[in-house]
């Protein structure tokens, strides 16, 4: 166990500490009364809490605060978009029934389409990426252009939760845009570390949450272009276009608003405090454990292909849990970046769709970095690895 | 000491693992995952494969205050425990698959892992007791409370696996256990024990093996034959549906002539046939053992007053002298009759409470032959 009472927290990906301006935006609110669809003065103060942070947000992501859809978090939108856009689709058109993605989507597109295709017709096609975990759009297309007018939507993610590979969001809206085919990208990692513009990006969809960008848990949103159908989840009293009913959550939207409009004012210098820190722990973890393999796209130089607080590597002839543990009970916290909600950790179906075999699957760590990280966290990092991929080693043979 | 305890979920192991703690010692839990498709929630009395199960042991690590990971045995478990279960019925075998885990998994392959990884010892929640003796070896005795006592699952674990086992529950009476479980605001104070075994879902055996040996045994179905008339009292749909000393499910029409109840005496499983008879037939004299497991040194023999033998998991104790043949095998005279003993369980020696090894029951010798 660590003595040092201060984890080296590495883990940024999974949840980023909440920043000052949205604690305090979230605390000014939590004692008020008034719920926003009240008619009176105090539901009025609320309802303007809410539409100003929708304003902020919108400012901030280059969309029309009319687009900003808020939910209970990235979940929510996700499936709010991949079943939400196909039932309208499908509902407009029978025949449109295919829906493309990735194989490396995050759980919430993968099992909701999933899901689609077990009970609802969909025909799921979960399209390859390459070795760095990037879509081949040559895949795309062909599945597109196969048969255009039975495609009920594409969801492809901005950028990988696992790997950090940036995924090519330009030429999916383009070869989808050509058939009118509607696109839906999960924002949830690309938000405040790489530039995201909604109108620029000719998305018809995009996914936000507030708790990895420096907000609250519990808050997220579906930006979703005005002229997009989308089939309400959730029925009740017809709040957000009445695609998501539900009492609106005014303190958590204004601490998630402040949130979003901090880190992409904050972006650019923000990405580039974190590409030093990453490649410094790249270069500290390849020179104590050389035959350690970084995986995803190799960050080159102004070249935007990777998340730049994201660092996952592989350790040959380890188990990722047996490191965890170890470096855990160092107090280096990072994640083996696999689903594990039922406690057995899975070989990361993002490393197996790079082709990665499942033992390599299984060695591998990821460490996201944040707002919070420092050097010191990366020293420390750098001088455990060695001795605990010895360990692990040693107690995988 | 750096201690690893093991965490089914149960109340055992979570006193277990709060009482290492208090002893001073290190202690990070585990939970094995012994299925790579665990149902959500408990059912019947199984008790340690449910992410239910994973939730209690969390939260008994929680309380206790220690670090808490799952480990992924499954793979292991299948290969080492389940596999060996189902080729051993589909030899007219009866294994006892928790002596198999406890030599392969939790004090092998766990074990194994801990050490590398800087622990010095595995806890568990088992009845069963653990001291030094004269010669400097580690002693397993029974447990203080008989009822409970463990010693018999434990009974294949050899010097090096005991040099770094420890059973914090041994001196313990389980009603004492359970109540220090609540004294220590365990959730799982409760929570019933588990007997059957884990990965057979519903506790249906039979079921379970016909499913899986269905296309492995070429016998699905087989003669029922009276042991003594030779008479074919029935057909069954296979033989890995019995066991030695069954009683019931046997689905036999036609009444014994003396109005006696029937046995299974013997499975043999090439042909599929299940002999059956009263039972007195099942009596036996002794039973010879192969994979002998020795907890420290190994005897010639095993004679004298304290000398018992134990044949199956809370079994009685039988009086016995014990013969070590030089192939390292095992032949058990046993004082009084055994009944409905198959082989595939195991015997495990005892002299006096010490545990002094364990053999896998190859052939038995009845009193009627």
């Amino acid at each position: 166990m660590s003595t040092d009472p201060r984890p080296v927290y590495l883990d940024h990906a999974a949840t980023t500490p909440m920043v000052p301006a949205a604690l305090e935006a979230l605390t000014a609110h939590l004692g008020d009364v008034g719920n926003p669809s009240s008619l009176h003065a105090s539901g009025r103060a609320a309802r303007r809490v809410v539409e100003e942070s929708r304003e902020t947000i919108a400012q901030a992501l280059g969309c029309r605060p009319g687009e900003v859809v808020f939910t209970s978090g990235g979940t929510e939108a996700d499936n709010l978009a991949v079943k939400g856009m196909y039932w309208s689709r499908r509902g407009a058109e029978d025949s449109r029934r295919r829906v493309l993605s990735t194989a490396i989507e995050h759980h919430a597109v993968l099992d909701p389409l999933h899901w689609l295709a077990d009970t609802a017709g969909a025909e799921v096609e979960l399209l390859a990426v390459d070795s760095d975990g990037r879509l081949e759009l040559d895949a795309l297309r062909a599945s597109i252009e196969r048969d255009p007018a039975s495609v009920a939507l594409v969801s492809v993610m901005w950028a990988n939760n696992e790997v950090g590979t940036l995924q090519p969001i330009d030429e999916v809206v383009a070869l989808a845009a050509a058939h009118g085919i509607p696109v839906h990208s999960d924002a949830v990692q690309a938000v405040g570390s790489v530039p995201v513009d909604f109108a620029a990006s000719g998305l018809d969809a995009l996914t936000l949450t507030g708790h990895k960008v420096g907000g609250p848990y519990g808050v997220g949103a579906l930006v979703v272009r005005r002229e997009v159908e989308v089939t309400a989840l959730v029925h009740g009293g017809g709040q957000e276009r009445d695609i998501r009913s539900g009492t609106i959550d005014t303190p958590g939207i204004a601490g998630f608003a402040a949130a979003v409009e901090l880190c992409v004012k904050q972006q650019s210098e923000h990405a580039g405090r974190l590409s030093v820190l990453r490649d410094r722990l790249v270069a500290g973890v390849l020179q104590v454990v050389p035959d350690a393999r970084l995986n995803g796209a190799v960050p080159d130089g102004e070249a935007l292909v990777r998340l730049p607080g994201n660092a996952h590597f592989s350790f040959p002839g380890c188990e990722g849990d047996s490191l965890l543990m170890l470096l855990d009970a160092r107090g280096i916290e990072c994640s083996t970046g696999s689903a594990c909600s039922a406690g057995v950790p899975q070989a990361s179906h993002v490393l197996l769709a790079m082709g990665r075999e499942d033992e390599a699957a299984r060695s591998s760590l990821r460490f996201s970095l944040g707002h919070t990280s420092t050097e010191a966290d990366v020293d420390a990092l750098v001088a455990a690895i060695g001795p605990c991929v010895e360990r692990a080693r040693a107690a995988k043979a | 000491m750096k201690i690893l305890a093991a965490m089914s979920g149960g109340v055992d192991s979570a006193v277990a693992a709060a009482r290492a703690v208090e002893a001073g010692h290190d202690v990070t839990g585990v939970h094995l995952a012994l299925s790579r498709n665990p149902a959500s929630y408990r059912s019947g009395a199984r008790g340690c494969c449910t992410i239910e199960d994973s939730n209690d042991a969390r939260r008994a690590a929680d309380v206790i205050g220690i670090p808490f990971y799952v480990w992924d045995l499954s793979e292991r478990f299948h290969a080492d425990v389940v596999e060996d279960f189902m080729a051993e019925y589909a030899a007219g075998r009866t294994p006892n698959p928790c002596l198999r885990c406890n030599e392969k998994i939790k004090f092998a392959a766990v074990l194994d892992r801990a050490l590398a990884l800087g622990f010095d010892a595995v806890a568990t929640g088992h009845y069963a007791q653990l001291r030094t003796g004269a010669d400097g070896l580690v002693e397993m005795h029974r447990a203080v409370d008989h009822g409970k006592d463990q010693s018999y699952v434990l009974g294949v674990l050899d010097q090096a696996q005991l040099a770094h086992a420890v059973f914090p529950l041994g001196d313990s009476a389980k009603p004492a256990v359970r109540r220090e479980a609540a004294q220590r605001g365990l959730l799982v104070a409760d929570k019933p024990d588990s007997h059957d075994i884990c990965f057979v879902a519903d506790g249906d055996n039979a079921g379970w093996l016909r499913e899986r040996l269905g296309d492995r045994v070429t016998h699905d179905r087989g003669e029922i034959l009276d042991d003594t008339t030779g008479e074919v009292l029935g057909h069954h749909d296979g033989s890995y549906g019995f066991t030695i000393g069954q009683r019931r499910g046997l689905r036999i029409g036609t009444p014994a002539p003396d109005g006696k109840p029937r046995f299974v005496l013997d499975i043999e499983p090439v042909s599929g046939t299940v002999r059956v008879g009263p039972h007195e037939r099942l009596a036996l004299t002794g039973v010879h053992g192969i994979r002998p497991r020795w907890c420290g040194t190994v005897p010639s023999s095993l004679a004298g007053p304290g000398v018992s033998v134990q044949l199956r998991a809370h079994g009685d104790e039988h009086r016995a002298s014990v013969t070590v043949g030089a192939d390292g095998e095992v032949d058990v005279e046993l004082h009084d009759p055994a009944y409905g003993i198959a082989p595939g369980q195991a015997v495990v020696l005892y002299d006096g409470s010490r545990v002094v090894g364990s053999a896998t029951i190859s052939s038995t010798t009845r009193r009627d032959r």
